[in-house]
């Protein structure tokens, strides 16, 4: 059984996202949290373009996560703007939210649900129902290697299995956009090689994802542009190709990330 | 409606596979009622209706003496104890078994009591007939000679850890026993003196008699006993242990990450919290028939006095429902604000703890010092119980309860809020 996982709803058929290819765009967002003194984003600009593997990577602290849960509609930022298409971030939030995937590094799953009861649980929080569901919940966890193990409790998964479910929860409803945090740590190769095969097939099939992650020689492969994020601003950004050119010597982004970051540990309490 | 439901489903699947879970919210509070009500029915027996156990040493060996003696064996919840190892019980004896808490009372009637009573009696009464020449000039006479009366006192031994109350009762009912038996030795000794052959019988029968009425609204109500008073109190106090599930819920599902899937989804946290709400209120009302089953059908198994909510029961569940909903307030605003499990399960379990306290379902509030009772009145557990006795114990009607009800669905009201403010506050800090 092959598995669709064409976008759903087609973007082309959204009058906002006719003849545009951009689907989000980012202006001097900013971001500081209450009782901090210094900004998690300061100024910040971007915009991703649709059917992009973004990368947005940077060392601990930098505003990654908090530029993740901005986008995700978790939190408010303090000032900047934020759209989504046509669409305003403040104004049309949950019209966003139907249209985004996440998958964040916990396992955002219930232990004691089965693999399905999760499933079931998270796709109708998007809508989905019936028939319509059970379907996609099938196709899902067969496409990952999960069908024989669908009745058995989370808590019994080995890791590797809690982050094929994780990132099936997140997809079940077609996003337009998918976030991914580590989608890959922790997990050992087999289940790495499934996850990123899948992943590379939302993509071709129109997916925008956005990847967040530590993991500098698997962004590499995997990113078609990266940003390096540090102390709440873009400091570099553009294809891993490009940025490994542009760093005299350097031959990985491991070694574009040192240069624009510097050597030096990023604690903050 | 779909994504409720969905959500109510889930909160349902977690809890049956959550045996600790099942455990606080129907077992625990089946074994709470169950040991309570026995605990506090034994020791409401102990002071009402099984017999008190009181020592009597009888030094006197007169008339008073056998008299108080007669009158203790004759009572009906007093035991008389005169012999230990079928020895009598002497007076340091008697306050030895007291002061080691064998007997909560000791009663010791010393030497001459009789005697002293009967010669000054019967010195008054020929004083006063000789006064009305009712009896021979030398009887009079003699009866006027100044004499010094020896004060004779009746020892009584209490418990240390008796009560105050109870210290009370004890002396007013011994004090009345005594009151009697004077009366009636001054009655006899007037009728002796007067030479009567057959007694007038002007002390036979009561002249002033009490009818106990328990003060309630129609005439059908049933006679409140400890049973009514403790079901409804530990029906509340378990339905607001669901306090410490629904907390622990809450934070689990924060540290899960579920979270951020739930709010990164396209469903309001009122939506999420909207299952919970569902989810945790039939809980509510299925421990409230649980426990009310046990409190009919179990209780009268192991000696307890069956309760019967006479005819109430729809008004008692709109109380459980309505109180359910305001316990269920309380354990999403504790959730939600709490990080750690640790965190809110002890707090939770500590607030139900004080409130519960507060709420007078330990200790009656009327007999809480003035301040507390003031504080009482700001319990959510008080509005619960003293609308169930108000239905139960004074057959109340809808319209009776409806200001504890809306006390408690505003306590409801008032802590989803703040649960949401807490989470909007924040989404935006």
């Amino acid at each position: 059984m092959s598995l669709d996982f064409t976008c759903y709803p087609d973007l082309n058929n959204f009058p906002y996202f006719r003849h545009m290819d951009e689907i989000i765009r980012i202006e001097t967002l900013s971001k500081r949290y209450a009782g901090s003194d210094r900004y998690a984003l300061k100024d910040l600009s971007l915009s991703i373009r649709k059917g992009e593997i973004f990368g947005l990577l940077g060392p601990n602290g930098a505003g990654k996560t908090t530029l993740i849960s901005i986008l995700c509609g978790m939190i408010k930022p303090s000032a900047g703007a934020l759209r989504f298409g046509t669409l305003d971030y403040h104004r049309h939030a949950r019209q966003i939210q139907r249209q985004l995937g996440v998958v964040p590094q916990e396992y955002a799953l219930y232990p004691t649900l089965t693999a399905e009861e999760n499933l079931q649980y998270f796709g109708s929080l998007y809508g989905l129902a019936g028939r319509d569901l059970n379907s996609r919940i099938a196709e899902g966890l067969q496409r990952v290697g999960l069908s024989a193990f669908r009745k058995k409790n989370i808590k019994t998964f080995s890791g590797g299995m809690q982050r094929r479910v994780n990132l099936l929860a997140g997809i079940l409803h077609r996003p337009n956009v998918l976030f991914l945090d580590e989608p890959t740590v922790g997990v050992d190769v087999h289940s790495k090689e499934v996850i990123m095969a899948l992943l590379h097939e939302l993509n071709q099939q129109g997916t925008t994802i956005i990847y967040s992650s530590h993991h500098l020689n698997e962004a590499q492969h995997f990113c078609t542009r990266i940003a390096i994020i540090d102390a709440g601003s873009i400091v570099v950004e553009g294809k891993p190709g490009r940025l490994i050119a542009s760093v005299a010597g350097a031959t990985s982004l491991e070694n574009v990330f040192i240069h624009h970051t510097g050597s030096q540990l990023r604690d903050y309490a | 409606m779909r994504k409720l439901m969905a959500s109510a489903y889930k909160e349902v699947l977690l809890l049956l596979r959550d045996w600790g879970g099942l455990a606080i919210l129907f077992f625990m509070p089946a074994v709470l009622i169950i040991t309570i009500t026995l605990i506090q029915e034994s020791t409401f027996k102990a002071v009402g209706e099984s017999p008190l156990p009181i020592v009597l040493v009888d030094e006197d060996n007169g008339e008073i003496g056998r008299t108080v003696a007669s009158n203790l064996r004759e009572a009906p919840n007093i035991q008389l104890v005169t012999e230990e190892d079928d020895k009598p019980i002497d007076k340091a004896r008697a306050r030895t078994l007291v002061s080691e808490g064998h007997y909560q009372i000791a009663l010791v009637i010393p030497e001459g009591i009789s005697r002293e009573l009967n010669e000054k009696v019967s010195r008054n009464v020929d004083r006063i007939l000789g006064e009305f020449a009712l009896v021979d000039a030398d009887t009079a006479n003699a009866a006027s000679d100044e004499r010094e009366w020896k004060t004779q006192e009746i020892s009584i031994y209490f418990d240390p850890a008796a009560g105050q109350t109870f210290r009370n009762g004890v002396k007013t009912n011994i004090e009345q026993l005594l009151a009697k038996v004077e009366v009636r030795k001054i009655y006899d000794i007037f009728i002796d003196q007067m030479g009567l052959e057959e007694d007038p019988g002007l002390l036979n029968g009561e002249i002033i008699t009490f009818k106990e009425t328990i003060a309630q609204k129609g005439n059908d109500g049933i006679i409140p006993n400890a049973v009514q008073h403790n079901v409804p109190a530990w029906i509340l106090f378990g339905i607001f242990f669901i306090v410490v599930p629904l907390g622990i819920n809450l934070v689990k599902e924060k540290n899960l990450g579920t979270y951020i899937r739930l709010r990164t989804s396209p469903v309001s946290y009122a939506i999420v919290l909207g299952g919970k709400i569902l989810t945790y209120t039939v809980i509510c009302l299925i421990q409230f028939m649980l426990m009310l089953l046990i409190a009919k059908y179990v209780f009268p198994l192991i000696g307890l006095i069956e309760f019967d909510p006479g005819g109430q029961l729809p008004l008692m569940l709109m109380i459980a429902l309505v109180a359910g909903l305001a316990a269920i307030g309380l354990g999403i605003l504790i959730g939600t604000v709490a990080e750690t499990q640790e965190q809110s399960a002890p707090f939770g379990a500590i607030f139900v703890i004080i409130l519960a306290a507060l709420g007078g379902v330990w200790v009656p509030t009327f007999i809480m010092p003035e301040i507390m009772q003031k504080i009482s009145a700001f319990s959510p557990m008080n509005w619960g119980i003293s609308a169930f006795y108000d239905v139960i114990l004074r057959n109340g009607t809808a319209a009776d309860i409806a200001q504890p009800l809306a006390y408690l669905f505003l306590f409801f009201a008032t802590t989803l809020l703040a649960a949401l403010f807490y989470d909007k506050r924040n989404k935006t800090s």
